[in-house]
């Protein structure tokens, strides 16, 4: 059976590549969650009818992502995926009840007439729903799972804790912040003053919660804490004061009324969180007992898919890039099939 | 007593999950490569019909889409939330099978769409019939893998099992082309082919009896009886061989679709009956002696191996598998049936204006989707007490969650669910019930053939 394990490091590469996935996953969805969330307060319906728009080509290539990271766990960290979905079963079926919702209430929205607010109402809910649970599946990783042989061995609601609520509500933000540089970028008039405003208020809570969190993180598990704080500091001291940048960056942005700038700095803030939280959680599949290389699949496994990888990927951002490009520049509020 | 049985429960959340979503799947694999043909045939005809039904059935297409794709988000995740002692040790084998699927099929389909339904105006009209095939292209590939991944779970072969008890592959062409996987890939994609032309014919049929949409019900009901002529027969013999194959890979779940539980040489075909586990035995039986030994052995007196040559433990339910496949095999034949007469009617050219006939079909819309799932459930039912058959027992392979949490859970699905499935029938009714939308779309249209006046566009009603 051949297996690529003599040239490199497999584990190691399918680390970076279900990483790549899971943050393509939450810049893509993120922006369109965060429309969602946006969605009822926006201030008429035209403006509803454009930020509906604005999404309706990509949600769908978007939330495949999340398909990609967990079925991407699935075959490449069996062991991984089979002792946090159990972990996190409660949060997990929650997110895909609310994704459910929010999913159908594209086609459903603009085929009713008296019962469009339910819609509404499932778009928006479903949205803020799915944002805040993966924000608390989130932080019940990072805070640790109980491990007993080869299963999970903790108590159902050990994703639950002040810390996890804490990360829901920043992935929470963080989104909003996603979707509202979105709609300044692709729309115009009065959504996209609406949606300048948003973003005023909104990057605050951001910045907020994402140094509350870089702070409790080190005080969860005493190896983070040597990391960040020990012989390394001085080499991580750049990220922090990276991210501090990109709000100043964002900040100006606003003000100066740009379009696409806004949007892009948020990606960018996202990016720095992520790196951020590699840092901490490195070389940890299962914080903190299961490495990457011990819940890896078998070489053969990883191998086969690697390429599949090689293959597929280069041609999936390609047409993905063709998508955005066919739907570029501002939106209308017709509905066009 | 009263405590919830987790495996049990996982058993009804999968299998009701599933089998919403297959409905949604089934019914767009059919449609998308029904619309690549109706594309097709208007660019090369120049015939507005043909896009006007196009642009007709893409709506109720999309609604379908959607609903597959949310549920099926759901069921990517079942595995490990449900199944999570399985995925540890299959996952080697059933992962990377998954993973080429969406790597392959769901970003293709879930970008294509996006410019098949918003991009008439942005691209061009090849470019967009090029984005309707990559669609149903997807589909199949999608089909290809999952199906790939579910015959594995039948007929598992190419692997070693190490001392953990872990699953190593060890032959990929050996996991991909498992011994039923061609019958089941055939079949399944028939399957979906069929479903669809009976829901378009039903809905054509319908149009037809209101004599509303003329033109147009009877290109979709003429193509739709095409297929039943066709597939419908090669449905049959293509079940055939896969039941000629389960009995080869997995005999105990041919003697239970059969109802058969002494091994017998001369085995009677079992019209109906009413299984009995406990007595083992069958009660009010109608047969027709020795069909079966002939169908499964091709001789009168073969021999036809029973239900008690297995242990109790060992044995699928029986009463499930049998009825399931005698519904299956019971709408395989009124869809055959329907070919030949849709064949007759139109040697004699009264296929578009007989009456019942029209009623005929109109009864039989929902009949591709029944057979769909019974045959699902005599596959997965019969595999029992199995989930990878042979290797993996049912009650080993499940997560260790409260069962409390499994039910709440399931509830939750199934509320969810119902909801979903009112919503998009009720939206599908709607548009079934509106009708195709000829004065937007032939007005442009025709203009480009530049009359100079608004062509008169069909009377409704
Ligand atoms: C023979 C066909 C078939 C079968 C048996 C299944 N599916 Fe499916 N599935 C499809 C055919 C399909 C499809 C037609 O390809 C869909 C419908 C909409 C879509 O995007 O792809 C789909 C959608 C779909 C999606 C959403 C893809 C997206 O986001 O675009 C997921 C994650 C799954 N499926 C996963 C599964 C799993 C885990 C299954 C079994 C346990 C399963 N499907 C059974
Ligand atoms: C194609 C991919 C599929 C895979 C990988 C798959 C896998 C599984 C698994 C893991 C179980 C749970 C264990 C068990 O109870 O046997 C199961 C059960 C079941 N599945 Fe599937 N399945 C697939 C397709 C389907 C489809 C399309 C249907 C029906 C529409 C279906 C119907 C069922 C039913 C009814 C059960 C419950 C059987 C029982 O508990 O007696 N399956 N399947
Ligand atoms: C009349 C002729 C038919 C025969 C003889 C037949 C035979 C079979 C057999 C033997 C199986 C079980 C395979 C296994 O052990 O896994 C099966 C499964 C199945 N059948 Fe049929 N079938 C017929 C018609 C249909 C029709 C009309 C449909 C749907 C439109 C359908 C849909 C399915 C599906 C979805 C499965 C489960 C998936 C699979 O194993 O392919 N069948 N069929």
């Amino acid at each position: 059976m051949f297996s690529f394990e003599n040239f490199i490091d497999l584990p190691l590469i399918w680390a970076g590549i279900i990483g790549i996935a899971v943050l393509l996953y939450v810049l893509l969805d993120g922006f369109d969650l965060g429309v969602g969330i946006l969605f009822p307060f926006a201030p008429t319906e035209k403006c509803r009818d454009r930020m509906m728009n604005s999404i309706a080509p990509f949600w769908d290539g978007n939330e495949t992502w999340l398909v990609l990271g967990g079925g991407g766990l699935f075959a490449a960290f069996p062991l991984a995926y089979a002792i946090v979905m159990p972990a996190m079963y409660l949060p997990i079926i929650a997110m895909l009840l609310c994704l459910i919702f929010r999913g159908v209430a594209f086609e459903f929205r603009f085929k009713s007439h008296k019962s469009r607010f339910l819609w509404d109402y499932a778009f928006h809910f479903g949205s803020l729903g799915a944002a805040l649970m993966q924000g608390m599946i989130l932080g019940g990783i990072i805070q640790g799972i109980t491990i007993e042989d080869r299963n999970f061995g903790g108590g159902p609601f050990d994703w639950l804790s002040a810390f996890s609520l804490m990360t829901g509500l920043g992935v929470v933000c963080g989104y909003v912040l996603l979707g509202a540089t979105w709609l300044i970028m692709k729309t115009e008039g009065q959504t996209q003053d609406w949606a300048r405003r948003a973003a005023k208020y909104i990057w605050l809570f951001v910045a907020i919660s994402m140094g509350v969190v870089s702070l409790w993180v080190p005080y969860l598990d005493n190896d983070i804490h040597m990391r960040w704080f020990g012989g390394l500091f001085i080499w991580l001291l750049p990220i922090p004061i990276f991210t501090a940048a990109l709000f100043g960056v964002l900040i100006y942005g606003l003000m100066r009324r740009r379009e696409v700038l806004p949007f892009i700095t948020s990606l960018l803030i996202f990016v720095m969180g992520f790196i951020g939280l590699v840092i901490s959680l490195w070389p940890f599949a299962v914080p903190y007992d299961i490495t990457i290389w011990s819940a890896a699949a078998a070489n053969t496994s990883l191998s086969i898919m690697l390429i599949g990888v090689v293959i597929m990927l280069p041609i999936i951002l390609s047409y993905t890039a063709y998508c955005y490009y066919i739907f570029r520049g501002k939106v209308s509020d017709e509905h066009h099939y | 007593m009263f405590e919830l049985d987790p495996v049990l429960l996982a058993r009804i959340q999968f299998a009701f999950t599933i089998s919403f979503h297959i409905i949604f799947p089934a019914f767009t694999i059919g449609i998308a490569g029904w619309l690549a043909v109706l594309e097709g045939l208007w660019l090369k005809t120049g015939n507005i019909t043909y896009k006007e039904v196009y642009k007709f059935w893409v709506k109720i297409f999309a609604v379908c889409f959607g609903v597959g794709v949310v549920t099926g988000v759901v069921m990517s995740y079942q595995f490990g939330t449900n199944w999570s002692v399985f995925s540890d040790r299959v996952g080697n084998v059933i992962g990377p099978l998954l993973a080429y699927e969406v790597l392959t099929a769901f970003f293709l389909e879930a970008s294509f769409l996006g410019i098949m339904l918003f991009g008439w105006n942005r691209v061009s009209d090849k470019m967009h019939f090029f984005s309707t095939c990559m669609v149903a292209f997807g589909t199949l590939v999608s089909s290809f893998w999952i199906l790939a991944a579910n015959s594995w779970m039948q007929t598992p072969q190419g692997f070693e099992i190490d001392a953990n008890g872990i699953l190593q592959p060890t032959n990929w062409m050996e996991i991909i082309f498992n011994p039923s996987f061609p019958y089941r890939l055939v079949h399944m994609v028939l399957a979906a082919y069929l479903t669809t032309a009976f829901t378009v014919g039903g809905v054509a049929a319908w149009y037809l009896w209101n004599k509303r949409h003329i033109p147009h019900a009877r290109i979709m009901f003429g193509m739709a009886m095409i297929m039943a002529v066709f597939i419908a027969p090669i449905q049959l013999v293509v079940g055939d061989l896969h039941g000629l194959n389960t009995l080869e890979h997995q005999p105990a779940k041919v003697a239970a679709m059969e109802g058969i539980w002494e091994t017998e040489k001369g085995a009677d075909l079992r019209l109906i009956g009413f299984p009995d586990e406990q007595a083992e035995k069958n009660h009010y039986e109608i047969v027709i002696p020795d069909l079966a030994s002939y169908i499964l052995t091709h001789h009168w007196d073969g021999e036809v191996k029973g239900l008690k040559e297995w242990a109790k433990e060992d044995r699928p339910p029986v009463a499930i598998v049998f009825w399931s496949f005698r519904i299956m095999v019971g709408i395989g034949v009124a869809m055959i049936l329907t070919g030949i007469i849709a064949a007759i009617l139109f040697l004699r050219k009264r296929l578009f204006d007989t009456r019942w006939f029209q009623i005929w079909c109109m009864a039989l819309t929902p009949a591709g989707f029944i057979a769909l799932l019974a045959g699902w459930f005599v596959t997965e039912v019969g595999r029992q007490p199995y989930t990878a058959y042979g290797i993996i027992r049912t009650t080993e392979s499940v997560s260790p969650v409260l069962g409390e949490h499994v039910a709440l859970s399931l509830l939750a699905f199934i509320i969810t669910y119902i909801v979903l499935f009112g919503a998009s029938t009720y939206y599908i009714l709607k548009l079934i019930g509106k009708g195709i939308d000829t004065k937007a779309e032939g007005f442009e249209e025709h203009s480009k053939i530049a009359t100079p006046f608004k062509t008169p566009t069909e009377k409704e009603g």
